[in-house]
């Protein structure tokens, strides 16, 4: 028993179940309610799955980067590259060449977020600048970029293939969750089958210790920044694809700290240090469910922000060792003495 | 005025005069009286206990202080040294026990309520602000004001007085990072005497100090100690604790051994004291430092040179303990640092068993079989958030590479062998690094090394900041190596220990490597005198 409260994934996981069951409290149920249309599930837990796989996957690589003491508030922007470029692409807007090749175009809208990964590592491995400055760079470049490549207005288009990466269903699930699973997959794969784990969190603790140990200090952050851009284009294709267009002043606009917010909720600390792509991927599921929670209720839009900001206090009080410990001694002290 | 406890539960009371029959809840108590407590009786800690998961740190611990006299706190690592004066300073708290100062029950629950009492400590490691002034750091949380603002002035004039009284005349307005680690130390112990403490502690304050400096440390000492101040004083020095301290305090495992006279209490029996029953089988390590060289060449340097060092030749052999010896800064961790990689080397050639090799990192080195234990152990040692097992065997991953994970099962197997064969004090491997005392996480760290199977091992400072026990420990465990065939590297500050183990040693002075001497000719005298600077006849 002792053993599953200690693992990581024991926290993020009882604050989603409470909160899922303070919305199935709320709603009478109805919350917890799936249909199936067209062969298809339909309802609010399916919808958080889908909404929340684009948090999924930026946790994933958000995890790693933070795991290493870095962070990376570019994702936003890579999103909105991502989208940009891929949906310019089918909408044969640039690179005509390829005909709206959908497959084409996420094979370089990949590639555009490896590039961007690669440049934040550039920045953070090789020149040393702090994480939050270099990839403030990007963060403030990125949407101008994405104007660019969308010639500064916003692309609608018309390709179902394209819309199936967030509007498909396999096997009655959302497409989306297919390919945040895929990547958790990945990720677990090669933080555990490999040492790649080990270094990620070595590098976090003590980077000179790490180095002197053999670690290869400044490749893996490279490689981790890199496969961060990759996560966060991934993410921008599906939220394009979920809107059927690229919205370039809007798309994964303050996405970051949301995030952040999953990974911190998951339990890795920011200042890097032990981290579990499991529990990211929980903290990624309580900040959707939250926002799916806020909109099922109707709350007033002008009260969700401080709605929402509320509950993460409460989440986050409840993860605090030194905030639990005072109120042990203030429920327990009769125990303490006795 | 005396302390009584009761005979039949563990009940205590401060008794001046009256009854010694208590009506207490618990019924009737028989008090007996346990000590007397001396008018000059500072501070008195009594039965102190201080459980962490899975271990005891301390178990019915007494520390008594009296007022005017420098106390030494001894004990091998792990004895409980830092976590009494943790809790004496708030910054653990005791599970039980009895603190008193000048005859009152105090508790203290954090360093700032410590502060209030009158308990100033300096720790080993400078705890001061690098990036603000001297004087800043002096008067830092109780800045001297005038009209509600801050009087810099002030600040600056007293920071400068109350440094001229341990004879340092520097610029206070200086950064403090500006200055080297003895002058930070001595900054950190103007700045504990300066808030008017009545006991100060020092833990470990000498280990960055030249002789000149301890010097001067021990005149302040005395000047305190004739101004009443009590003085706890930490050190793995011996020679120290026999020059100032008044009365010692041993303590074992965390139990108490007893409090001494220092001056009735000859060096072999405190050694024995503070190690118990292995210290005969320690004293027989020295005799047993038999070398054998196999003489066979193993590493050879040619003209190398780093950004910090340049034209160093030197050649290793097999079965051979070499050392370096000279001042901080005389290029000993430089040649380390270079043979490992950790400084890339940007001119001369480098050769094992004769073949020119290309090493441009820490992992090239670790694959061509060399391993190398920095002095600095916290940074660029432990990992600290990471289990003993995952300290144990990053070397070996990272020389396997990342991508064949080494198994949990194989990973536990390599951990138990070493915690076993070291004698590592802990739990298990799961265990975090940075809960074991620094003698422990030194092993840990030789055994990652030694995981890696490596020829050629080099160990900075491996002995700096740890007891006398673990010191001996690592000794021997580095003569064994040797003896079994392995090219070691020793280097340290400790003559003695340098003498002890050598085979072979090289003396440097000022980045360049002035003398190399062997077997017979490795005498301290000869030593110091290249050390300094004189050219001897051969």
């Amino acid at each position: 028993m002792k053993k599953l409260t200690n693992r990581m994934e024991f926290r993020p996981l009882v604050s989603l179940i409470i909160i899922l069951l303070v919305c199935a409290v709320f709603s009478g149920g109805s919350f917890f309610e799936i249909s199936v249309v067209e062969g298809h599930l339909y309802g609010r837990l399916i919808d958080i799955l889908r909404n929340g796989s684009r948090y999924m996957i930026l946790a994933i690589g958000m995890s790693m980067v933070l795991a290493t003491g870095g962070t990376d508030i570019s994702v936003g922007s890579v999103m909105a590259i991502s989208g940009a470029l891929a949906c310019s692409i089918v909408d044969q807007r640039i690179l005509g060449g390829l005909q709206g090749n959908v497959f084409a175009a996420i094979v370089i809208a990949l590639g555009a977020g490896a590039l961007c990964g690669a440049w934040n590592g550039f920045l953070v491995a090789k020149l040393k600048v702090q994480p939050i400055v270099a990839t403030m760079i990007l963060m403030t470049a990125g949407r101008g970029i994405a104007q660019l490549i969308a010639d500064g207005k916003i692309v609608t288009i018309t390709s179902d293939a394209y819309y199936y990466i967030s509007g498909g269903y396999i096997l009655g699930l959302p497409v989306p969750l297919f390919i945040a699973a895929f990547m958790l997959i990945f990720g677990v794969l090669i933080t555990k089958k490999t040492a790649f784990g080990l270094a990620v969190e070595s590098i976090g603790i003590n980077a000179d210790s790490a180095r002197l140990s053999g670690i290869k200090v400044e490749r893996n952050l490279w490689l981790i920044y890199i496969f961060c851009g990759v996560c966060a284009a991934i993410a921008g294709m599906i939220e394009s694809a979920g809107i059927k267009g690229a919205d370039c002043n809007n798309c994964g606009l303050m996405i970051e700290m949301d995030g952040i917010l999953a990974v911190a909720i998951g339990g890795t600390s920011l200042s890097g240090g032990r981290f579990s792509l499991i529990a990211s991927i929980i903290g990624a599921l309580v900040v959707q469910t939250i926002t799916t929670m806020i909109l099922a209720f109707g709350v007033a839009p002008e009260v969700i922000r401080v709605f929402k900001a509320l509950i993460v206090i409460v989440i986050c009080l409840a993860q605090s060792p030194a905030f639990v410990a005072k109120v042990r001694n203030i429920f327990g002290k009769k125990k303490v003495v006795a | 005025m005396s302390i009584l406890i009761c005979g039949f539960c563990d009940i205590q009371i401060i008794y001046a005069s009256g009854p010694i029959w208590f009506y207490g809840r618990f019924g009737v108590h028989c008090f007996k009286e346990v000590r007397g407590l001396e008018q000059n009786d500072l501070l008195v800690m009594e039965k102190i206990n201080k459980k962490f998961p899975g271990v005891v740190a301390l178990k019915d611990v007494h520390f008594f202080l009296r007022a005017g006299e420098v106390h030494a706190l001894l004990g091998e690592n792990g004895a409980g040294k830092s976590t009494l004066i943790k809790v004496l300073t708030g910054v653990e708290h005791m599970d039980s026990g009895t603190v008193l100062m000048d005859g009152c029950a105090i508790s203290v629950k954090s360093p700032l309520e410590a502060q209030k009492h009158g308990i100033s400590t300096v720790y080993q490691e400078v705890n001061l602000c690098p990036h603000l002034s001297v004087a800043e750091n002096i008067y830092v949380g109780r800045e001297p004001l005038k009209f509600g603002r801050i009087n810099w002035k002030a600040i600056v004039q007293r920071a400068k007085e109350l440094l001229k009284q341990f004879d340092l005349d520097i610029d206070v307005t200086k950064q403090l990072d500006y200055y080297s680690v003895a002058v930070q130390q001595m900054i950190a112990i103007a700045r504990a005497v300066d808030v008017q403490a009545k006991i100060l502690i020092l833990d470990e304050p000498t280990s960055s100090l030249s002789n000149t400096e301890v010097d001067k440390l021990f005149q302040i000492m005395r000047m305190l100690k004739e101004r009443g101040m009590g003085i706890v004083f930490v050190t793995h020095f011996l020679d120290q604790v026999y020059e100032i301290t008044d009365r010692i305090t041993v303590l074992r495992n965390g139990e108490y051994v007893g409090t001494y006279d220092t001056v009735s209490l000859p060096k072999v029996e405190l050694i024995g004291k503070m190690i118990g029953k292995e210290y005969e089988e320690l004293a027989g390590v020295s005799l047993s430092a038999v070398q054998q060289n196999t003489g066979k060449k193993y590493l050879r340097l040619e003209d190398a040179g780093s950004a910090n060092i340049a034209h160093i030749s030197l050649c290793f052999k097999k079965g051979e303990v070499t050392g370096f010896s000279g001042l901080l800064g005389s290029g000993r961790s430089e040649i380390a640092r270079l043979l490992f990689g950790a400084d890339k080397m940007t001119s001369g050639k480098a050769f094992i068993e004769e073949k020119e090799v290309h090493i441009a990192d820490p992992l090239d080195a670790i694959c061509h079989d060399i391993a190398f234990c920095s002095e600095n152990r916290k940074k660029e040692g432990i990992i600290g958030d990471l289990t003993i097992r995952e300290n144990i065997i990053i070397a070996l991953q990272a020389k396997r590479g990342l991508g064949k994970a080494i198994s949990y099962n194989e990973a536990q197997k390599i951990a138990e062998k070493f915690i076993e064969e070291l004698a590592i004090k802990t739990p298990s491997a799961d265990q975090k690094i940075k809960n074991l005392s620094g003698g422990n996480q030194q092993k840990v760290l030789l055994a990652r090394w030694l995981a890696t199977e490596p020829e050629l091992l080099i160990l900075d400072e491996p002995t700096r900041g740890i007891d006398i026990g673990a010191k001996a420990e690592i000794q021997k465990i580095v003569m064994k190596l040797a003896k079994d065939g392995m090219s070691c590297v020793f280097i340290s500050s400790e003559m003695e220990e340098m003498l002890r183990c050598c085979s072979k040693m090289f003396v440097l002075r000022d980045k360049e490597v002035v003398a190399e001497l062997t077997e017979d000719e490795i005498k301290e005298t000869r030593i110091m005198e290249y050390i300094a600077g004189k050219e001897v006849e051969a």
